[in-house]
């Protein structure tokens, strides 16, 4: 039998505590406010817009993923890597950072609606459900791409070749199975993250037709001090989440085992032109919004004051550390966390970080300085936040290992953690370094929980920025905001080259 | 057992200071910046309190309520700096303050003031600031008839755009619907908070963003920058007083009160226009500075009481969010 299911084990506690993690602080809140919240007429409006954006999102962003993958697995370019590295930079953008650039490029006196106008064509505006959706497939396109590029890797050298001498039709027969794979999870992760978008729905979204289930729950915990109501929404936000789960499985295929020797693959080429133009509008989409980003931050950055730099390094011990937390977590769920670890490695991002925050505000303040909480809890948050993504990548690398090289390992003996030095790290470095990468970015550009506990002495480089905007220093938040995007892309970069240079 | 491990950790600090008695004041994000009025301000209350006083800082000031509101009586707060006159009712709701005991303040506000929970420390007008090149609407009326694209702040995440809501009520009544479907159209964009309107705005993405009248003495003052002014609207402009209150449950009343009669004295009032920039509620001695006088003050000014805003925030934000959904 080829499908070989994975041990269980430790990723069983692993994957409890980070239920633990999500539910037991949104019971909190539940629990102080004396039970659920009522939802008001204009909350089932947003409900339905929050389901209806984030699918089309998903959507669009999957099927994008699929050309521009295939584009580039097929051609070799010179700074192909770098590329690749380049194209991933949008989805590790902080939010308001990204919308900024998008409205440089898209907007109403953007880049675009400049070229547009001495064509003597009608200027278009990103305001509207369609900016939203833009916006998410800009954030988003990325990690699909990047999600089938590392499937396309996992399809044996031998298998082009055989398929190649057989004249099979490669594609039903090798990438088919892979994308039936490989979609479905791409497809979940990126309607859950759209799911609980805030800033980007409200700002692009044009007014509050385009208001996010995230703005309710923002509005009760701040505004009103509906606690009750918050709770419910982030229940509603959790059962949306488990639904599209269940129904991702049931659409997703099994991988099948297939060994290979390590042979180059002898790649099928379609028309070059068509794959010049599929990775030239990529790039395009994808990089433009990236340079406006930087010519708006040049300003600002040489002129940063310290507490800039000293809110720069505690960023950086910040997403070290969530880096190692959520990979531990993330390893040992993908390894021997068994279905459990499939629920666990989902909820995190349906969970609102503003009801996860207050929940664990609520059951600790109590017992600890909330000033002491600052960063323990954002490291929690972000690592927990990131697992989701980490999980999906390790996952289908760590199983792909165990079924085409795990009874060979058995016969060895190899077992514990010789088998994960000797077989399953190797055999996943590049998963490794892409998830790590991935981590360490959004941590560094997460607001997140830190606005709720951190004081003056203790903030992070995005909420330096945010304050900064907040008191009219935009050239100094531009600044800031460049200066995050370097960390970010930075450790990004580091850490998913380090794991490519082994492939 | 939060005692003691507050006082573990804090031990060495205390053995130091020994006696200093400690006041914390919790305020909004933009207080406490290097740029903010926190610094100086802290500076000025300890040279002469004997005592060490803490700004701790979280968002905005609905934020800071819901903040007070979860952590109760057992909040760290002595005082609460930074909620406006829109979310004050429901402060006082909480049972959580005390009263300033200071008797009719003396002023320099355009509204009497006699809330004997809070006392004001700076107030502005909303207005709208735009780009000076573009000719400025005199109402919102006005507004609405021109091809003129503004943002504004959405009233659910956001003080101003409450503001600007209760700014609409106040002028038109029977009429807000109206406008605000009027005004559909002239609306690029509603953002969160007014961070990101206002960076659309100096972005040159919009030709205008809801911000404060004293937004113009910002990039006059500290810019040097006369492209942007605030546009006086016809119908009079609504208000923000921002105020501070004592809580019931502080363990140092006397030190607190002090520090409420310092706020109304020029140690707190003297920095306040060009740190928070906004107006002074005592005016320091020798006025505001260079530009700050070519502000216009408008013939109106527009507020509801406290119980007022309470009672009309739902039905006006309905208002708000159903004209502009269609």
């Amino acid at each position: 039998m080829a499908h070989r299911a994975l041990p269980v084990g430790p990723g069983v506690a692993a994957s409890l505590a980070v239920l633990a993690f999500v539910l037991v602080p949104l019971g909190a809140v539940a629990l102080r406010a004396g039970g659920a919240g009522m939802p008001s007429p204009g909350d089932w409006a947003a409900f339905r817009f929050t389901l209806w954006q984030a699918a089309l999102s998903a959507l669009i962003s999957c099927a994008l993923a699929v050309p521009v993958a295939r584009a580039l697995m097929r051609r070799r370019f010179p700074g192909r890597a770098l590329f690749i590295s380049l194209i991933g930079a949008p989805f590790i953008l902080p939010v308001i950072v990204a919308v900024f650039g998008l409205v440089a490029i898209f907007g109403r006196n953007g880049w675009l609606n400049a070229a547009l106008g001495p064509l003597g064509l009608p200027p278009l505006s990103i305001y509207g459900a369609h900016g939203v959706i833009l916006a998410h497939v800009f954030f988003n396109l990325p990690l699909a791409t990047r999600m089938l590029l590392s499937g396309f890797a996992s399809i044996p050298g031998e298998h082009w070749r055989l398929a190649e001498a057989l004249n099979l039709p490669r594609f039903r027969f090798l990438e088919w199975p892979m994308l039936r794979d490989r979609l479905p999870g791409a497809f979940l992760l990126i309607f859950l993250i759209c799911l609980t978008s805030f800033a980007v729905a409200l700002t692009l979204g044009g007014g509050p037709r385009a208001t996010t289930l995230e703005l309710a729950i923002y509005q009760a915990l701040r505004f009103d001090y509906d606690l009750g109501k918050a709770a419910l929404m982030a229940a509603a936000q959790c059962a949306v989440c488990l639904a599209a789960l269940a129904l991702a499985r049931r659409v997703a295929l099994a991988p099948v085992a297939a060994p290979g020797l390590g042979l180059p693959p002898r790649l099928p080429s379609g028309p070059l032109w068509l794959d010049a133009l599929v990775i030239a509008a990529a790039g395009a989409f994808l990089l433009l919004p990236l340079a406006a980003v930087v010519t708006s931050g040049l300003a600002g950055i040489a002129e940063l004051p310290p507490t800039i730099w000293r809110a720069a390094l505690r960023s950086l011990i910040v997403a070290l550390s969530a880096t190692a937390l959520s990979m531990a977590l993330a390893l040992l769920m993908a390894r021997t966390g068994g279905r459990l670890a499939e629920v666990a490695s989902a909820l995190p991002l349906a969970a609102s970080s503003l009801v996860t925050g207050t929940g664990i505000f609520l059951i600790l303040f109590r017992l600890i300085r909330p000033e002491a909480l600052a960063l323990p809890a954002t490291i929690a948050v972000n690592a927990v936040i990131a697992l989701p993504f980490a999980y999906r990548i390790l996952r289908p690398a760590l199983q792909q290992a165990e079924m085409n090289y795990g009874r060979l390992a058995d016969q060895l003996g190899l077992a514990g953690l010789a088998r994960w030095r000797l077989m399953l790290a190797p055999l996943a470095r590049g998963p490794i370094g892409f998830a790590a990468g991935l981590i360490g970015a959004m941590a560094m550009g997460d607001l997140g929980v830190i606005a709720l506990f951190a004081s003056q002495e203790q903030q992070t480089l995005p909420l330096a920025m945010s304050r900064a905007m907040g008191a009219y220093r935009m050239e100094e938040a531009a600044g800031a905001g460049l200066l995050l995007v370097i960390m970010a892309f930075g450790l990004f970069w580091i850490f998913d080259r380090g794991g490519r240079d082994a492939n | 057992m939060r005692t003691i491990l507050a006082t573990g950790l804090s031990f060495a600090a205390t053995a130091a200071m020994a006696q200093t008695p400690e006041l914390t004041i919790y305020t909004y994000d933009s207080f406490v910046t290097d740029y903010g009025p926190g610094p100086v301000i802290e500076e000025n209350f300890e040279a002469t309190c004997g005592c060490d006083l803490t700004f701790e800082a979280f968002g905005d000031g609905a934020a800071l309520l819901s903040r007070l509101r979860l952590e109760g009586d057992s909040t760290d707060a002595d005082i609460i700096l930074g909620l406006d006159t829109n979310l004050t009712a429901e402060a006082a709701d909480t049972g959580l303050f005390a009263p300033h005991g200071i008797e009719t303040p003396a002023l320099d506000i355009p509204i009497p003031w006699t809330d004997p929970l809070f006392l004001p420390y700076d107030w502005g007008y909303f207005a709208f600031m735009g780009d000076a090149s573009i000719e400025a609407p005199t109402s919102f009326r006005e507004l609405a008839d021109s091809d003129i694209q503004v943002v504004i702040e959405d009233p659910r995440s956001s003080t101003p755009g409450l503001g600007l809501v209760y700014w609409v009520e106040a002028a038109y009544g029977d009429e807000a619907p109206a406008i605000w479907e009027a005004l559909a159209d002239n609306i690029l964009t509603v953002t969160p908070g007014w961070s990101e309107a206002y960076g659309l705005f100096t972005e040159g993405e919009a030709d205008a963003a809801l911000s404060y009248n004293t937004s113009e003495a910002y990039h006059l003052v500290a810019e040097g920058d006369d492209t942007k002014v605030a546009w006086p609207f016809e119908e009079g402009h609504y208000m923000q007083v921002e105020v501070a209150g004592k809580l019931a449950s502080t363990d140092v009343p006397e030190l607190a009160d002090d520090f409420l009669a310092f706020m109304l004295t020029d140690g707190f009032q003297g920095p306040i226009p060009e740190t928070n920039w906004m107006f002074p509620v005592v005016m320091p001695e020798g006025g505001l500075g260079e530009g700050w006088q070519s502000l216009v003050e408008p013939e109106t000014a527009l507020l509801y009481s406290p119980e007022e805003a309470q009672a009309r925030r739902e039905e006006a934000i309905e208002t708000w969010r159903t004209a502009l959904s269609q």
